[in-house]
């Protein structure tokens, strides 16, 4: 355990230290998007036939929908055309081991700080790294196939359970969802497929550490994990960026669905580059996570700590369909310098007795702008079912801005929501005040938004919680003062 | 151990100036009540002294053991041992009095090369304090002074006082909020803090306290000026005259300028 902390904690550098490309050769492809790149990609990939047509029907969908600019974000619309859609490292490895690796690679790793080696084994955590779009280290694969558990790239999934692929995917995302599931779906390169069998408990933590690192290639992963009946499994996705001055879009699409008495945990720690000082380059960060507790009893957590990316605009949602099932959000989402996010959630009850708790905690700072904007909608068969929400707001500084926009309707008069929202500067009083028992002002901001956070990060799985806490003293170091 | 010269501050970045020359000198062993009518400059004084960044030090000299201190920060200052327990002390939510004090206690040990107490070190010590000022111990898990009433802010500050045990400390109105049974409580952990190697100054507003905290020194202050000294005669007579009268008196004498 110790090894991984220092492992993770030699990962979060002083200031942004992910700044650097990695020299891999890349094969060629052509820029930009049209129906022969998607078939040409889809090709590339060695994709069947129903593969390909579900790429190009989003396609279609995609050319025809508007993308949308309802947010409380401004940025400069992302270039479609002039974005690489495909890049995969030149030297296909076969891995047996670490050895096997591009070294360029493997130092990249070594910087990140990301440790694939046994370290990881013994902590209990299992590691598909992905490099730019092509995964090249799956590991601890055969423990994870003893329990039965499919965890592997979506690429291989496509290939080796097609079955599982063409029932699940787009199934609580669907391509028409909205303009960047619809784009993800036509041109997604790779990302991760887990398949929890019945009456599993997943035997280790899954995570996944993504990487940008080409220029100007946009990335799409698409992530898709189903929780047999009974099962249980907890999931966790990290990533930070090399620092590049033009955008890179980043429209990824996560799709869980849990059955019967199941239960899916998924925390996110999202640190990629966010731009300068004058909001010059960053990352933006259009995801599209949904999940849907289908079986009763069933459970759906989302757990994020948001402080990277340029733009954010990100809603983790809970569709409750079994009785009695519950979905849960909890989310720090801190913007420093010129970062714009607008993130929340959706709580969809449908199910009886179904409940939801929302517990955001958003932190400003610099000249940033931070928005929750959430969703509880209570369906007229949903009786009995409850919703608490809480929405807190920082302030550090004066330039900064906290917005929330609550939407709530219930259709069932059975049911209950309960929504309270508190906005609070960092004053100095609370910084003197800690100062004078003899805390240096670093220290004193820093426990001060430890505070705020507390109930959230409280949720995330112990290896990340202790990033996630440097995380924040780093992000905010001289914000205040 | 404190020598305030001819002290002069302002509010930072504008013009209104708030204390106006202050002189006082604190001895080791000593406690000094410093009084006066709302808005004299008492608290102005506290926090001056303990550097907050608010005020900013236009004329003379702050002298702690010998050396100025009016270019430390807050917690270089509370390192050498300055403590204010705060008129209004404030809300710190999610983070334990608990761990607020290992910080504290900590960071101050490691800046005097003493050494730092383990989480269970700190445990057994902390809880020998609890005594000083009759704390229940769930009081350590609760967040920094949320959601306490008046009265038990201004205890939790005797007794991070106890905890932190100081070299010299500025009470800011440590009475006013407390019922008759506390103000005896708190007190008598003032007493028991109070040595021969440490330092009290109190600020009231009323002469309450000092029947149960005897002062060597009594000082009044009045529009940002110490405008007497002398013993706890100087209160009584103070109690028995009001403000306004001792002021005129002053004036006639041409005491204060
Ligand atoms: N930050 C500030 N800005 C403006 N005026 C201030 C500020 N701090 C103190 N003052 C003024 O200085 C005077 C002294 O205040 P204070 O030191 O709190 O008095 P006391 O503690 O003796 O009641 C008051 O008139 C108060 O309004
Ligand atoms: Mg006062």
């Amino acid at each position: 355990m110790s090894e991984e902390v220092k492992a993770l904690e030699s990962m979060i550098g002083e200031e942004y230290k992910y700044g650097f490309t990695t020299d891999v050769e890349y094969e060629e492809f052509p820029k930009g998007i049209s129906e022969e790149i998607v078939r040409e990609l889809s090709k590339r990939k060695n994709e069947p036939e129903w593969m390909t047509d579900f790429r190009v029907k989003a396609y279609h969908a995609w050319k025809e929908m508007e993308e949308p600019n309802w947010f409380n974000a401004t940025y400069t619309k992302p270039d479609y055309e002039n974005m690489l859609y495909y890049s995969a490292p030149k030297k296909k490895p076969q891995l047996d081991s670490m050895d096997d690796v591009d070294p360029n690679i493997r130092e990249t790793y070594e910087k990140l700080g990301i440790p694939l080696e046994e370290q990881k084994m013994l902590a209990g955590v299992a590691v598909d790294a992905v490099f730019d779009s092509v995964s090249v280290f799956t590991s601890f694969k055969e423990k994870l196939a003893e329990a039965g558990v499919i965890f592997c790239s979506m690429s291989e999934a496509i290939q080796d359970h097609p079955e599982l692929i063409k029932k699940y995917m787009a199934s609580v995302v669907p391509v028409r969802d909205n303009y960047f599931s619809a784009l993800n779906s036509a041109v997604f390169s790779d990302g991760s497929f887990c398949y929890i069998p019945k009456n599993t408990k997943c035997p280790m933590e899954l995570s996944t550490y993504f990487r940008i690192n080409n220029m100007n290639s946009g990335q799409f992963e698409r992530t898709l994990i189903v929780a047999e009946e009974g099962s249980s499994v907890s999931y966790l996705e990290g990533c930070t960026a090399p620092m590049y001055d033009e955008n890179q879009l980043h429209a990824a699409v996560v799709e869980l669905v849990a059955l019967d008495n199941a239960d899916i945990k998924y925390s996110t720690i999202q640190n990629w580059y966010s731009g300068d000082e004058n909001g010059k380059g960053g990352i933006y960060n259009f995801v599209t996570k949904r999940g849907i507790c289908k079986g009763k009893n069933s459970k759906i957590s989302w757990t994020q700590l948001e402080t990277g990316s340029a733009v954010t605009l990100k809603y983790p949602s809970v569709i409750l369909q079994g009785d009695n099932s519950i979905g849960e959000f909890y989310s720090v989402a801190v913007t420093t310098k010129m970062q714009q996010a607008d993130t929340g959630t959706k709580m969809i009850h449908l199910g009886k007795n179904t409940k939801s708790t929302i517990i955001s905690k958003g932190i400003s700072a610099g000249r940033s702008q931070n928005s929750y904007r959430g969703e509880v909608k209570i369906g007229k068969k949903a009786h009995g079912s409850k919703n608490y929400s809480v929405c807190d707001s920082m302030l550090i500084g004066q330039e900064c801005g906290a917005h929330t926009f609550p939407y709530i309707s219930s259709e069932n008069p059975s049911s209950s929501v309960e929504h309270e929202a508190t906005t609070s500067r960092v004053g100095e009083e609370q910084i003197f005040y800690l100062m004078q028992r003899g805390i240096s002002e670093q220290d004193a901001i820093s426990m001060i938004i430890n505070g705020f956070v507390k109930d959230v990060l409280k949720e995330l799985p112990l290896e990340f919680a202790v990033e996630a806490n440097k995380l924040l003293d780093v992000k905010l170091e001289g914000s205040v003062g | 151990m404190l020598e305030i010269k001819n002290l002069h501050a302002v509010v930072e970045g504008e013009d209104i100036e708030i204390l106006k020359g202050v002189n006082l000198k604190v001895n080791a062993g000593e406690i000094h009540a410093i009084m006066g009518p709302n808005g004299s400059g008492k608290s102005t004084l506290s926090k001056v002294v303990s550097g907050h960044p608010e005020y900013e030090v236009t004329e003379g000299e702050i002298l702690f053991n010998g050396e100025d201190i009016t270019e430390l920060d807050a917690d270089e200052r509370a390192h050498l041992g300055l403590f204010l327990a705060f008129q209004y002390p404030v809300e710190v939510p999610g983070i334990t009095n608990r761990t607020l004090l290992r910080e504290a206690y900590n960071t101050i040990a490691r800046a005097n090369d003493r050494e730092e107490l383990d989480p269970l070190e700190f445990e057994d010590y902390i809880e020998s304090k609890l005594d000083v000022i009759n704390m229940k111990d769930e009081f350590l898990n609760r967040s920094i002074n949320t959601g306490f009433s008046g009265g038990e802010k201004k205890k939790n500050e005797i007794f991070q006082m106890a905890v932190l045990n100081p070299v010299l400390s500025f009470l800011d109105e440590t009475d006013s909020g407390l019922d008759i049974d506390a103000l005896k409580v708190v007190s008598e952990g003032v007493n028991k803090i109070a040595n021969d190697e440490n330092a009290i100054v109190m600020i009231t507003h009323y002469q309450r306290l000092l029947n149960y905290i005897k002062p060597d020194f009594v000082h009044v202050m009045m529009d940002g000026r110490i405008i007497k000294s002398g013993d706890i005669s100087l209160a009584e007579e103070l109690e028995a005259n009001g403000y306004d009268k001792m002021e005129k008196e002053l004036a006639l004498n041409g005491e204060a300028q």
